[in-house]
């Protein structure tokens, strides 16, 4: 469903700051796969969920999304399949308008075809208000709150809902909990958990935490210096422990330091 | 000290400029966008009411003018996104050739006399009595500054907010954050345009330096405005626009009162929006200061 085939991208070439941050990277997802992503810093992983999403021109290299060549379509087009989780809770919110609003906006996915004149339904009212309420956090009743006074937490599991409000062909999350607080997080990683497998959703998750890049999903790839260096999935996945990870990532001659990772 | 002449006339202007401050309150705090178009589109909705008023349409007037705006709008966010040129700076280029098309629209002369032409004023004056002049400039601020609120409750309006708060969120949600930009400047300098147009007709001439500190005037109006509203909803602060530049023309009237040269009103403008948008700042300022004057 999703086919990334050898994607190469430069930032700032030809000057003192170039950093090659992709080097002929392919991937093939099928659908409803569930991929974590592990890597150090700086290691392109989130610069390859640029290159999905669409925030910058591809230097060499296509993307396909669904037998669809989406390598030239800009961002804002890509985002109608594209559902998108940054770690810093603030970026998938607008803080002044309320929780309703937001859920609106975000909705606007799956309404192109409606008069951009129409205002918020009661039906519409009344579905997010339904959906809210799956996310088990008292929202449901607050919908008329600026988003600005939820806490890092609330945001960013009411952005989830709203990337997939709509269900997304795709999913990419970001370290979208690394900002939480442990308890917060879980509980995040749970709903996350929660909503794509109930949607059967495609999903690419980047995390530094290696036991949930093991336990949450049915692949792991690992990257570094902008290529994809490792690969699990099956049973070799299934018997994979943090320690013979670690010790792989020695082996392959990287950089192991425990800081990059969180072993717990 | 002041008498009810003045207080109409406050209010007429009040009602007239608070279009403007509607204008910047769409432009300057929904979209975040500081838009210098507002001096140049002021005067063109002024050239144009006047030009078309002296051809025998004063009520076509009105719409010919928004549309001139909406163009100016349109020019200024074309600079901004498909140019990449900075915001204020793409306003100040369109204000710049707005001065060359503006006189060109009052064909090449500096002002049009409209003394002797039928307006929107003369034509209601026989219906309303003294208050031909109030009703007409208060209902069109009211009507706009309703269509404007409900505007931004649509899905369109609700894009344009969001432009102005959280851009990534906006092209996440599959929305072109150029589209939304184009949109709300093409409507933020039409009403800036109708309020020029309505102006030319009140006063009875239209002159090419009449939008000269226009953005500053609205502005003031726009923060006055949220002083009186501090927060709540977008139709509480829609109407502390209409209230700030009521009540700035108050301030203007009382100030001509107490012997102030006109001269000077400019220069008042400037300081209370400077001060009002750089009060944060200067509040944080002040604050260790008071901390260190207690230990």
């Amino acid at each position: 469903m999703l086919k990334l085939h050898n994607i190469s991208k430069t930032f700032n070439p030809g000057t003192v700051n170039e950093k090659k941050a992709l080097s002929g990277v392919s991937l093939h997802l099928a659908p409803g796969d569930f991929v974590t992503i592990l890597g150090s810093n700086g290691a392109g992983k989130s610069t390859l969920f640029g290159a999905i999403a669409g925030s910058f021109v591809v230097d060499s290299g296509s993307v396909h999304l669904d037998g669809i060549n989406i390598t030239n379509l800009p961002d804002y087009k890509r985002s109608k399949f594209i559902g998108r989780l940054f770690q810093d809770p603030l970026k998938g919110t607008a803080p002044t308008m309320t929780i309703e609003e937001n859920l609106a906006l975000a909705y606007m996915r799956a309404t192109s075809g409606t008069s951009p004149f129409s205002m918020i339904s009661r039906a519409d009212r009344a579905s997010f208000r339904e959906k809210l309420a799956m996310l088990e956090l008292g929202l449901e009743d607050r919908m008329d709150h600026p988003v600005g006074l939820l806490s890092g937490g609330q945001r960013q599991a009411l952005t989830l809902l709203m990337a997939t409000l709509v269900t997304p062909k795709l999913l990419l999350l970001d370290e979208h909990t690394a900002a939480l607080d442990p308890a917060t997080a879980e509980k995040v990683l749970e709903l996350t958990r929660k909503i794509v497998s109930e949607n059967a959703i495609t999903c690419l998750m980047i995390t530094h935490n290696i036991p949930s890049a093991l336990s949450l999903g049915n692949r792991t790839i690992m990257m570094n210096n902008g290529q994809i260096v490792m690969e699990l999935a099956g049973e070799e996945r299934a018997n994979m422990t943090t320690e013979k990870l670690l010790k792989a990532f020695h082996d392959q001659g990287m950089s192991n330091d425990r800081i990059l990772f969180s072993a717990e | 000290m002041i008498s009810a002449a003045v207080i109409m006339s406050a209010l007429e202007l009040g009602c007239i400029y608070a279009l403007v401050a509607l204008a910047l309150f769409l432009s300057f705090r929904v979209l975040n966008i500081a838009d210098m178009t507002t001096d140049g589109a002021f005067t063109l909705g002024c050239a144009v009411s006047a030009t078309v008023a002296v051809a025998g349409h004063p009520l076509l007037a009105l719409p010919a003018a928004m549309l001139a705006g909406v163009c100016a709008g349109y020019i200024t966010a074309l600079l901004q996104t498909k140019l990449n040129i900075p915001s204020i700076l793409a306003g100040i280029i369109t204000n710049t050739g707005l001065y060359t098309v503006n006189l060109a629209v009052m064909d090449f002369s500096s002002n049009v006399n409209m003394m002797r032409t039928e307006t929107l004023f003369t034509l209601l004056q026989p219906n309303l009595g003294s208050f031909y002049k109030l009703v007409p400039v208060a209902l069109l601020t009211a009507l706009m500054g309703f269509a404007l609120v409900m505007f931004l409750r649509t899905r369109l309006g609700l894009s344009i907010r969001a432009t102005g708060d959280n851009p990534d969120m906006v092209r996440a949600s599959s929305i072109n954050t150029g589209f939304t930009i184009t949109v709300g400047l093409c409507i933020s300098n039409s009403l800036t345009a109708l309020s020029g147009a309505v102006l030319a007709q009140y006063q009875k001439t239209a002159d090419i330096n009449l939008g000269n500190g226009m953005v500053i005037i609205g502005l003031a109006s726009l923060i006055i405005g949220e002083t009186l509203m501090p927060r709540g909803k977008t139709w509480m602060k829609a109407l502390g626009a209409i209230l700030g530049s009521i009540l700035y023309r108050f301030i203007i009237a009382i100030a001509l009162r107490l012997d102030l040269p006109s001269e000077c009103l400019k220069l008042i403008s400037a300081v209370i929006v400077a001060l009002a948008i750089g009060l944060p700042t200067i509040k944080k300022a002040l604050k260790p200061a008071a901390k260190g004057g207690n230990a």
